[in-house]
């Protein structure tokens, strides 16, 4: 059964207004175009190309290098450059690719597609394999993958995840108003795979015209559905919007197949599309350019590899001297020290604020309050669990659920006490991951 | 960029509130029942307020400057201690016990247990207590020149008639702050709106008090009854603005709930059955000591844990 909402969770200011009603615009790249092999979860790319080839837009220049892995294109025409490590948006090395673009923009030659109703399941996935398509929303976990379920009869719903929940973030938004019939089109696709499921828009209510439109649009379609969700942060984290769409509950060692649900966001949606029934590989998508930081906020559409300082001289530059520059959200995105990294398949947005909340206010101590407790969409106690880390017990961690956290960060936003509730508990659940590993 | 910009790990924002700021609030939510005690009582509730509550900033500013610890008076929390422990002093009291009152419940309640966050019951109540057990005739004398008689509760106890009305509005006999009925409410209004305290904790603790008088009160179902013990005392006081207290509450939501229902039951076995008419402090106190105990029997489910498995997912 449906909630529409979830326990927990927080309303932070949204910051949609700056970019929310500005069209989206493309931005050519001119720079060099870097391909981080790693853009995704699993296995990285392995290079198929070398120091001096000339590449076409479209053709494959990394492919994947197990199940769990998918291959990567260059977007523009030119020049390989060079291949070696690079530093990520995430702050950490990736091996890349370096290619000059050489501004002709050449494609190559697309390949000829048979209607999508003609093809088979397994057709449609390769397709989507073959694209490198990955979740755009932040995961990046290969979308073929998720398409693979061991009972994919059992797939009852593939929630479409147009909550986008986060703040300042607007480019699902543009997208589901601008291109409706690529994210339609392409959820359909996805429905298609699984016998028994059903389309489920997951809209939240703050975006009335986007629900409104797909109501109309999906009327006559009685295996999509639209779904007003209550606006609240984090709705678009996969466990809440299943939660929230079916009412059905799952932790962190299960996946959303477990549920019967399949979850794929806005971007990730149309990018099936394109790979499935046009052949185009991964190339693109939406990328906000925002934050009271920045001259001329705006979304865009960017080609994969392009810098992000380019995006950021397409929207005018700084206005203000920004205190924090932040791949993705404010809540769940990385801060970044350099603006000289290349965007990839999941990078959402660019958010430059004038202030920076975090170093203002040094942590002090808990009182106790039991907001974080309130908050804690997973129904967990941050405040035992930072306890827990801060005296390195981890038998207590783990006994009273600190691996379920999904780092959605309102326990953090919330405290007064300004504890970095989040940051220590994520750091144990590195630890505790890598031990797991080890073992 | 020549210059590189710092980074933190997420989330980059935080909400305005902060601790000083709901300590602020709760200062301004008991403001109302201040203002009443002292035009009821006159100058001498406004001298001992200002004296608990100068003495419990100052206390714990030479503590923090004496052990060469971080200055934390600004976060505003000494003086709620000091506040809440002035209002709960009757006006008559001479002018060194709401000093020793303070200290005591600064220095021996709360810095030496560590300070803010880590001390197990309430500073105010439990300087309170330690006032009310070592000068019991100073803390009960209630007799003003505005009122010679007994408090609304005790009367009740000794079966004399008493005014709901004059309970409710607080023009009578009691201690500073916790005549008027609704002042207290007023204030815990402004709290509840904020949402800075719930009706949890308050909730239960005066549904369940109910249920217990009608239970054992000895009069069954009596309005004139339930409506004075609700009015009368420390109990809206204790309810809202003690029992609340974030430091020596319950964390969990069930554990609130549990915690209510407990100061409920005690505070009705002392005000029935106990000597005294009062029952709310002793009762918030025994309360503060259970509350390690409720938060582990408490534990939430994590979301998506099924609940069976729980026994196993601890293992």
């Amino acid at each position: 059964m449906a909630r529409l909402t979830f326990r927990g969770g927080i309303h932070p200011y949204e910051g949609k207004e700056l970019t929310k009603d500005k069209p989206i615009r493309t931005v050519m790249p001119k720079g060099d175009l870097v391909y981080p092999v790693s853009q995704h979860i699993g296995a990285p790319a392995t290079p198929i190309v070398a120091v001096g080839d000339h590449v076409l837009v479209g053709q494959k220049i990394a492919e994947a290098s197990g199940f769990v892995s998918a291959p990567i294109y260059a977007t523009v025409s030119g020049t390989v450059k060079a291949i070696e490590p690079r530093r990520l948006a995430t702050g950490g090395m990736c091996n890349s690719i370096i290619v000059e673009n050489d501004g002709a923009y050449t494609e190559v030659e697309w390949p000829k597609m048979k209607p999508v109703e003609q093809m088979t399941t397994q057709e449609k996935i390769d397709l989507v394999r073959e694209a490198g398509v990955v979740g755009m929303g932040g995961a990046g976990f290969p979308t073929a993958v998720k398409f693979q379920p061991k009972e994919p009869d059992r797939i009852e719903y593939v929630i479409a995840n147009c909550s986008e929940c986060e703040p300042y973030l607007t480019s699902d938004y543009r997208r589901m108003v601008e291109e409706p019939e690529l994210l339609l089109n392409g959820l359909k696709i996805a429905v298609s795979l699984f016998p028994n499921a059903r389309g489920i828009l997951a809209i939240e209510d703050n975006k009335p015209d986007c629900i409104a439109k797909y109501r109309e649009l999906t009327q006559n379609d009685d295996r999509i559905m639209v779904k007003a969700l209550r606006t609240k942060y984090p709705e678009g984290a996969e466990r809440m919007l299943i939660y929230a769409c079916t009412g059905r509950e799952i932790n962190s060692s299960m996946l959303p197949a477990d549920a019967g649900c399949i979850v794929d966001n806005v971007d990730t949606l149309c990018a099936v599309y394109r790979a499935v029934a046009e052949g185009r590989p991964l190339m693109e998508r939406i990328v906000t350019i925002t934050g009271d930081a920045v001259a001329d906020p705006c979304n865009y559409k960017v080609r994969i590899g392009t810098n992000y300082r380019e995006l950021l001289d397409a929207s005018g530059g700084f206005v203000r001297e920004p205190a924090k520059i932040i791949s993705g959200g404010p809540m769940m995105g990385f801060a970044v020290f350099d603006l000289d990294v290349p965007t990839t398949k999941t990078a959402s947005a660019l958010t430059c604020l004038t202030r920076d909340a975090v170093s203002e206010m040094a942590p002090s101590a808990c009182i106790n309050c039991a907001k974080c407790v309130d908050v804690c969409p997973e129904g967990l106690i941050p405040k035992n669990l930072a306890d827990a880390v801060e005296h390195g017990e981890d038998a207590r961690f783990l006994a009273e659920y600190g691996m379920e956290c999904c780092e959605c960060g309102c326990c953090s936003y919330i405290c007064p006490a300004r504890r970095q509730l989040t940051q220590l508990i994520k750091g144990m659940r590195k630890i505790q991951l890598a031990n797991r590993k080890k073992k | 960029m020549a210059e590189m910009m710092k980074v933190s790990s997420n989330p980059h924002f935080r909400s305005k509130v902060t601790t000083a700021n709901i300590m602020m609030w709760v200062i301004i939510a008991l403001l109302p029942a201040a203002g009443v005690g002292i035009y009821t009582f006159g100058v001498d509730a406004l001298i001992i307020l200002v004296l608990s509550v100068a003495s419990a900033v100052l206390t714990e500013y030479v503590y923090e400057l004496l052990m060469h610890k971080e200055i934390t008076i600004r976060d505003c929390s000494a003086a709620v201690t000091g506040l809440l422990l002035g209002l709960n002093l009757p006006s008559t009291v001479p002018w060194w016990l709401p000093i020793i009152g303070s200290v005591f419940a600064i220095l021996v309640v709360k810095m030496l247990f560590g300070g803010l966050g880590q001390n197990f019951m309430n500073p105010a109540l439990g300087g309170r207590c330690f006032l009310v057990i070592s000068f019991p005739a100073l803390m009960t004398n209630f007799v003003t020149d505005a009122f010679s008689g007994p408090t609304p509760l005790a009367a009740l106890k000794a079966g004399e008639n008493i005014s709901i009305m004059t309970m409710i509005t607080g023009i009578e006999a009691g201690t500073i702050g916790e005549t008027s009925m609704i002042a207290i409410v007023a204030g815990a209004c402004i709290l509840i709106l904020l949402g800075i305290i719930d009706l949890r904790i308050p909730g239960s603790y005066i549904v369940s008090f109910v249920l217990f008088l009608i239970l054992f009160g000895g009069h069954g179902v009596n309005g004139a009854y339930l409506s004075a013990h609700l009015a009368g005392g420390g109990l809206m006081l204790g309810a809202f603005f003690m029992a609340t207290d974030y430091v020596s509450s319950p964390i969990t939501s069930k554990g609130k709930y549990i915690y209510g229902v407990i100061l409920g039951i005690l505070t009705g076995i002392f005000r029935v059955f106990g000597s005294s008419a009062e029952g709310v402090s002793f009762a918030i106190i025994i309360g503060n000591l259970m509350v390690p105990l409720i938060e582990k029997f408490t534990l939430p489910r994590a979301f998506g844990i099924p609940k069976e498995s729980r026994k196993g997912a601890k293992a």
